[in-house]
């Protein structure tokens, strides 16, 4: 599903660069999931970024679904590999932030149905679709309500809604529970689990061990390198894992 | 383009800020503004003055004597020169002239005079052909003809003002009224669009002045039609015609004080160039304005841009090209460049209409108004700038890369 073959990367601070990823070699199937761990600075969440194109990476491939994507900072294609990215996101990859990142001016429905709107979705079946997935995170009372008069766990099931909405292959999380409590934390937890068992490849990245156990398998970078890659103890085959969320 | 859900947010922007959306519309609509009313300004004194002008023909050259101030021949300066039906003649045979006429003014007692009612009033002596020159429009009866001239009839015909002071709404025509005491007929009334200026005038012919009134053959002004010379052959006419007139009545063809004449057709041309002068600087001045608001705007949207980073940050990572943000934005700014400048161009006409109706029309100044023509053309200098004013922040917003949108607070 994703592979990462000699990935570097690197932040410009100042007059110094910053070599977050140093030839970075990964592999993830269909089905996994995955924690990426390490402190803060060992590059985690540029990882995360590159695989869901919301960053560019220095040299390296990143294939993502089959498809070899292109360093889309190229300047000489960059509209079209713009335009690219913006699909592969779109159709591609569902995206978890720890600070939400709902639209505030948006009601939760609105939210929810905002991938769909970038997919030419009619606003009739956008907003049907929307609600059914509040429903399956039970929020469909909250439907009509803005971000900021809902909590934090509230927010970040709408932003899973959201992110599930456009029927995606992989999800990327980054620090979903950051902002939450420990047991809301669980609850989003659990979610994830369930919406891997449908099938779906989900990367989380955090830094607490309670959520990595939790997966089935966990990286742990160092410096920009890997350091470890568990096999986590319960894990099956992504097809034997029984179907329980049905986003299809 | 016309996407509910995009009109949706744009309002929706629009509702949270209006203090700045209005700011940002009042300069756009200022600029508009102004620029209506300077066109229409412009516009209204080219009217006043064009209105002085379709008052006469445009193609014609009026020739005056003087005082001849150079010897020539042994004769000495200071002599008084006087055009007589002869020169008249020789001028209207020369090539390229389409019509002569001569016209002198009567400088007797100005006295018109109908039963009892007088009035004093221009008395133009002209030949049939004058009406060439002044546009005149014939309300009643006829103008001056050849018969009138070769038979020395007693024939007047008068402008609209004074019909109405001697007449008072009787019908004029066929009656008698006396010109300095000498009975004359009216055959007809006119009006001309020069303005009131040419309406206290009469005309009488002026064969028959020369003799009523004790003018011998003399002609005051010799005017010639030049058909449809433009001004490079009007002046070489010129030179013609003061080497012909020079032969005959003996001055220096080079002596500046002995003939005058009065090129319509250069005047004119001169008169046009003003005008085009003035409308280009006008719209200088204007598009200068609009630019002022276009800056406006643009820096607007670059704050609202800046604003909404992080926002455009999500709606990139939900997989919005950057073709949908460059046009999310761009709709906003033209919406409100549209929208301001529209009501600038409504207040704009609104008050040149108003003008227009309260001011009397003056030999100067007549009818502002901005044409249908101009109103689209700054409607669509609107959307213009209102899409360049959006442009540059749209497409900035555009090339941020999510990660960096969405890490903005």
């Amino acid at each position: 599903m994703i592979t990462l073959k000699n990935l570097h990367k690197s932040y410009e601070v100042g007059q110094n660069k910053l070599h977050v990823l140093k030839g970075f070699d990964l592999s993830i199937e269909k089905g996994e999931l995955v924690s990426i761990m390490g402190s803060s600075g060992s590059g985690k969440s540029t990882l995360l970024n590159i695989i869901g194109l919301l960053d560019t990476y220095d040299e390296g491939e990143l294939i993502l679904d089959g498809d070899l994507i292109r360093n889309y900072s190229d300047s000489k294609q960059r509209n079209l590999n713009e335009r690219k990215a913006a699909h592969l996101r779109n159709a591609t990859i569902g995206f978890v932030f720890q600070s939400f990142n709902l639209i505030s001016f948006k009601n939760a429905k609105e939210n929810v149905a905002l991938p769909l709107y970038y997919q030419g979705v009619g606003r009739k079946k956008r907003n049907r679709m929307a609600m059914e997935f509040l429903e399956k995170m039970g929020l469909e009372e909250w439907a009509e309500h803005l971000p900021n008069e809902l909590s934090g766990g509230q927010k970040q099931r709408i932003a899973i809604a959201r992110a599930l909405i456009s029927k995606p292959k992989i999800i990327l999380a980054d620090e979903p529970t950051g902002a939450l409590d420990s047991s809301t934390s669980m609850e989003v937890m659990d979610l994830f689990k369930e919406i891997n068992q449908s099938g779906i490849t989900v990367i989380i990245v955090t830094h607490e061990n309670d959520i990595s156990r939790e997966t089935e398998r966990i990286i742990r970078l160092k410096d920009g390198l890997i350091e470890k890659n568990i096999k986590n103890g319960f894990h099956k085959s992504p097809a034997e894992k029984p179907k329980i969320l049905q986003t299809a | 383009m016309f996407d509910i859900d995009k009109w949706q947010e744009i309002f929706s922007t629009i509702r949270k800020n209006k203090l700045r959306t209005i700011l940002t519309g009042f300069s756009v609509a200022w600029g508009i503004f102004m620029l209506i009313i300077l066109l229409g300004s412009g516009y209204g004194l080219e009217n006043g003055v064009k209105r002085e002008f379709t008052g006469d023909a445009v193609n014609y050259l009026s020739i005056n004597a003087g005082i001849t101030s150079m010897p020539y021949k042994g004769l000495s300066p200071g002599r008084r020169l006087r055009f007589t039906n002869e020169e008249r003649k020789e001028l209207g045979s020369l090539e390229g002239v389409d019509k002569s006429s001569g016209r002198s003014a009567v400088w007797a007692n100005n006295t018109l005079s109908y039963k009892n009612e007088y009035g004093n009033f221009d008395i133009f002596a002209v030949s049939p052909d004058y009406k060439y020159v002044e546009s005149l429009i014939i309300l009643n009866g006829r103008y001056l003809n050849k018969i009138d001239e070769d038979d020395y009839r007693k024939v007047v015909v008068l402008g609209r003002l004074v019909d109405e002071a001697l007449f008072k709404g009787e019908d004029p025509l066929g009656k008698y009224i006396k010109v300095s005491g000498v009975p004359f007929k009216v055959i007809g009334t006119f009006d001309d669009p020069g303005g009131d200026r040419d309406l206290t005038r009469i005309y009488i012919p002026l064969s028959t002045a020369q003799r009523v009134f004790n003018m011998g053959n003399y002609v005051g002004s010799i005017l010639l039609n030049l058909g449809d010379a433009d001004v490079e052959e009007s002046l070489e006419m010129i030179e013609v015609i003061k080497q012909d007139l020079s032969e005959k009545m003996k001055f220096d063809p080079t002596d500046p004080r002995a003939i005058f004449v009065y090129n319509s057709i250069e005047q004119y041309r001169t008169l046009m160039n003003l005008f085009s002068n003035i409308r280009l600087f006008i719209w200088i001045i204007g598009i200068g304005t609009i630019i002022a608001g276009i800056v406006g705007v643009s820096n607007i949207m670059m704050i609202v841009v800046k604003e909404r980073t992080k926002e455009i940050g999500i709606r990139k990572s939900m997989g919005a090209t950057p073709w949908s943000i460059i046009s999310l934005i761009l709709q906003e700014s033209i919406l409100i460049t549209g929208f301001a400048g529209y009501i600038g161009l409504v207040m704009g006409v609104g008050l040149l209409e108003l003008l227009s109706n309260v001011l009397p029309a003056t030999d100067y100044f007549a009818n502002p108004e901005v044409n249908i023509q101009v109103a689209v053309y700054a409607t669509l200098l609107l959307v213009i700038s209102g899409a360049l004013a959006g442009f540059v922040p749209a497409r900035k917003a555009a090339s941020v890369k999510p990660v960096v949108a969405l890490r903005d607070e």
